[in-house]
């Protein structure tokens, strides 16, 4: 990894500066960013991907929620540098040819969302867990999206959208597409 | 919120990682999962001037047994606690508190090292350190150390840890057969940090009296506690109610709770009593082979 010649201290300056090489959604995607940059930040401001939300910006809510080397985190509390050489799934990932994945279309059948701003985050949670447990409990879904907060819906029909999509991906149909 | 500027730093060796610790003199910080680190930067509660990221080190993270000791790497990650069947199977203590620690997505960042050295007394890994008698081994520039878990812990946000000293591996006693252990939380809700955790460890005789407890509170004081007089009080008795009724108000006495949003301290301290003796309960149902 490169660091580039720090500046200064001061307020006005900016910097130190590295360059942040990542695979996103399958793709090679690279920017020159201040080591302080939030991997959120990198996504939406660098990469114009403005899917993955900023809700509380304070580890709490999962609204930025992405797959880091396939694992949900939270996106709001990792620097762009700590992704670096790494790879990234975010919700706009998910559509492939048009088609929608499962969860998708789990959250549209289901009713799994009201403002939506959540669902980003939601969606990819939902993901690492169908990957990691493609026949979840009830019990299993609501702890696994626990680090995740709607405040619209009462989780109800989040985790009907969710077990839709473990239905769908382990039907005939499904594939079993992760 | 973003932090404040830093330089970073991502070495590929322990000796490189505390080499630059050791030239910036205190004033650079150790980043493994930064769920706790970065929070702290962005509301400006700390500054440092360097960041060293330790996870492109190799053989930071495992989790494997030895002859004598179960051996965790500094960057395993708490989730990997709960994903272990080693760890459900013969520490289920680890596993009862990698369930709760903050919620599953700060769990995949968040490293065991991280959450047993950061200091913090509401972080639930050192009252299971105290419990099972853990020893963490730290590098510097001039070599390696082993620190027992109860001369760690000195103050809140205070540990025996030297600025260039970097913690690469905790090592607990390998678990033996009559050996039982739990860690029980009370949570207000998930993600939130403990309102009071105990951590309660026995081993028990061919006899069925207890040969050596431990015992430690999470979140009761300025460090996480090992409540010594009960664990004392233990040794040699029947693993049954009436000692660990003493036990539990003799690990209450060493509380200093304060009362804040999760509960006035009356409250926390007699919540104490009540988790030392379900944890104790539960160790000892283990510890007889049970779940």
């Amino acid at each position: 990894m490169v660091l580039t010649e720090m500046t200064s201290a001061g307020d006005e300056e900016t910097g130190p500066f590295m360059n942040v090489h990542v695979t996103v959604n399958g793709a090679p995607r690279s920017a020159t960013v201040e080591t302080r940059t939030l991997l959120v930040h990198f996504l939406r401001e660098n990469l114009s991907l403005t899917g993955t939300h900023i809700g509380c910006d304070t580890t709490n809510c999962g609204a930025c929620t992405i797959l880091l080397d396939g694992k949900a985190v939270k996106s709001c509390t990792i620097l762009a540098v700590q992704a670096d050489g790494r790879e990234l799934r975010t919700v706009e990932g998910l559509e492939t040819d048009g088609k929608l994945h499962p969860i998708q279309e789990g959250f549209i059948e289901e009713h799994g969302l009201q403002c939506g701003f959540c669902t980003p985050g939601m969606m990819m949670c939902s993901v690492a867990l169908l990957q990691k447990n493609p026949h979840p409990t009830e019990e299993q879904i609501r702890r696994a999206i626990s680090g995740n907060l709607c405040r619209c819906t009462g989780y109800v029909n989040i985790v009907k959208a969710i077990q839709h999509a473990a239905n769908k991906m382990a039907g005939p149909s499904g594939g079993g597409r992760p | 919120m973003i932090p404040p500027r830093f330089e970073y730093f991502a070495p590929s060796s322990i000796d490189e990682a505390v080499q630059i610790l050791d030239r910036f003199g205190g004033e650079a910080k150790v980043l493994a999962g930064g769920q706790s680190l970065l929070p702290v930067m962005k509301l400006r509660l700390a500054e440092p001037r360097a960041l060293v990221d330790i996870n492109r080190i190799p053989d930071l993270a495992h989790i494997r047994e030895d002859a004598k000791s179960l051996r965790i790497g500094a960057t395993t990650r708490t989730n990997d606690l709960n994903d272990s069947e080693l760890i459900h199977a013969r520490y289920p203590i680890l596993s009862d508190a990698a369930y709760e620690i903050a919620d599953p997505l700060v769990r995949n960042m968040g490293t065991v090292g991280g959450n047993v050295s950061h200091g913090d007394p509401a972080n639930d890994l050192p009252a299971c350190m105290l419990a099972l008698g853990a020893h963490f081994v730290v590098r510097s520039p001039t070599g390696t150390r082993t620190i027992p878990a109860k001369e760690f812990y000195q103050d809140t946000f205070v540990t025996a840890l030297e600025s260039n000293e970097l913690l690469l591996e905790i090592q607990i006693p390998k678990a033996r057969p009559g050996q039982g252990n739990a860690y029980v939380k009370l949570e207000k809700r998930i993600g939130d940090f403990p309102i009071v955790g105990v951590a309660a460890n026995l081993v028990l005789t061919t006899k069925g009296t207890i040969e050596s407890a431990g015992l430690a509170l999470t979140a009761v004081g300025p460090t996480a506690l090992k409540a010594t007089e009960a664990e004392r009080h233990l040794v040699g008795k029947a693993p049954e109610d009436d000692a660990f009724q003493r036990a539990a108000e003799l690990a209450q006495e060493i509380t200093s709770p304060v009362s804040d949003l999760r509960g006035p301290a009356e409250y926390k301290r007699a919540m104490v009593r009540v988790l030392a003796l379900r944890a104790l309960h539960r160790a000892s149902a283990r510890a007889h082979g049970g779940a």
